[in-house]
């Protein structure tokens, strides 16, 4: 089980989901991706992906601009 | 939707694949434009993955994707779409993306691919004769299916074999959509994408019209991702052949635009409010100056003896000075792309 960090801010969706599912596949169930975006988009468009393909947000919070979003990898 | 809704009628398991050219309208506009940022954000393939249940691979394809707006083999549409050469090509990487996974022993192998096309439906690329092409440039042959009008087409593969029944597939067939509505219902799916709305900036008049004009002035057929972004938001006024100004509508185009001023150079307004204006080209210090008295008349100060604006030139360096907006007349109609 590793943290890993990716930063999507300046890109808009569907780039960040793209990314986020792309650094997904390389990462093992129990990993933990956080996910930084400046596209408010990814507040529905990252959860809505996640429920798809079965991993876990534990976490999405949005300070001015900036969201953070941390995504439990699951066996899926 | 409704074709993968078929296709779960007869209990197979299915997973999409949605590709991100570039020129999506959903997603990008949504974001850029404060009235749209008003509006529930969804993204229709993943909205749609979910209501169906399925999985859904978003592939980002814009830079291959170049070659197919760039040489189209079966050239355009009514704008530049080149809707049969594009059908080719997504169904052409599906296919790529089955073999590939059937290949892996360790990968779960898909047998079939399918599409929502309907023969009829769109002049250029679903016609009964385009069908066949489609199947066999893309590679896929007949493990393609198209369930919505399989009845009318020849048996595909999977029909032959049993692992479809031809019989609880559909023979619709032309423009009208009110067949698919009310399968739609049958199945209980009330709420689905614009049936016929574009989804694809290239069927825009209006954009084909601002992508023409690029290729014009770069004196070549090409483009960059961020050429084919810009394209989608602000005024675009060209007052010569070497130069073009991108002036925001609004606050979410001005803080979009806003990431592009180390890329060009901008012109934003100090003494009233107005739009951040982008200038592509290679403008000279008097046009540029005049790039900024055309900023300024679609400031709120479009009326003043004077306003002031900072001129920043491509790598940021920036001059504060006054200056007259121009008159609504001296704008000539035919700048405007």
């Amino acid at each position: 089980m590793a943290d890993h960090n990716l930063d999507t801010r300046g890109l808009l969706c569907p780039m960040p989901v793209i990314k986020t599912q792309n650094a997904i596949r390389k990462l093992q169930a129990g990993d933990v991706l956080t996910v930084t975006a400046t596209d408010p988009g990814v507040l529905h468009d990252i959860p809505a992906w996640c429920r798809i393909n079965g991993h876990k947000v534990l976490e999405q919070k949005q300070e001015n601009r900036e969201i953070e979003i941390r995504i439990e990898v699951c066996e899926s | 939707m409704l074709a993968v809704r078929v296709i779960q009628e007869q209990g197979i398991l299915v997973e999409g694949v949605n590709f991100f050219t570039g020129f999506c309208v959903e997603g990008h506009t949504h974001a850029i434009r404060k009235k749209d940022q008003q509006k529930q954000k969804r993204n229709n393939a993943l909205w749609v993955a979910e209501q169906l249940g399925i999985k859904l691979h978003i592939e980002d394809i814009s830079e291959e994707y170049k070659d197919i707006v760039l040489n189209p083999k079966h050239g355009y549409g009514a704008h530049l779409n080149p809707c049969l050469d594009c059908k080719v090509f997504m169904v052409g990487k599906a296919n790529a993306m089955l073999n590939k996974a059937r290949q892996m022993a360790d990968e779960k192998g898909f047998d079939f691919i399918i599409t929502g096309e309907v023969i009829g439906q769109r002049p250029k690329s679903q016609r009964k004769q385009t069908m066949p092409l489609i199947a066999r440039e893309s590679g896929a042959d007949d493990r393609l299916v198209r369930p919505l009008c399989a009845k009318i087409l020849p048996p595909t593969l999977p029909e032959r074999e049993g692992w479809l029944d031809r019989e609880k597939l559909y023979d619709f067939n032309g423009r009208n959509r009110k067949p698919q509505i009310a399968l739609a219902q049958q199945f209980g799916l009330l709420d689905f994408a614009q049936p016929a709305g574009g989804c694809c900036f290239l069927t825009d008049e209006s954009y084909s019209r601002k992508l023409a004009d690029l290729w014009q002035a770069q004196g070549r057929k090409d483009y960059e991702l961020d050429d084919i972004m810009l394209l989608k938001v602000g005024r675009h006024i060209r007052p010569a052949p070497h130069y073009k100004l991108i002036v925001s509508r609004e606050e979410g185009e001005n803080n979009f635009m806003s990431g592009y001023k180390k890329q060009f150079h901008s012109v934003r307004l100090i003494s009233h409010g107005g739009p951040l204006t982008l200038v592509d080209g290679n403008p000279s210090d008097e046009e540029l100056l005049y790039a900024a008295r055309i900023a300024a008349r679609f400031s709120q100060g479009r009326d003043a003896e004077s306003v002031q604006v900072e001129i920043q030139s491509k790598g940021g360096v920036g001059r504060v000075l006054n200056v007259t907006p121009v008159s609504a007349d001296d704008i000539a109609p035919s700048w405007y792309i």
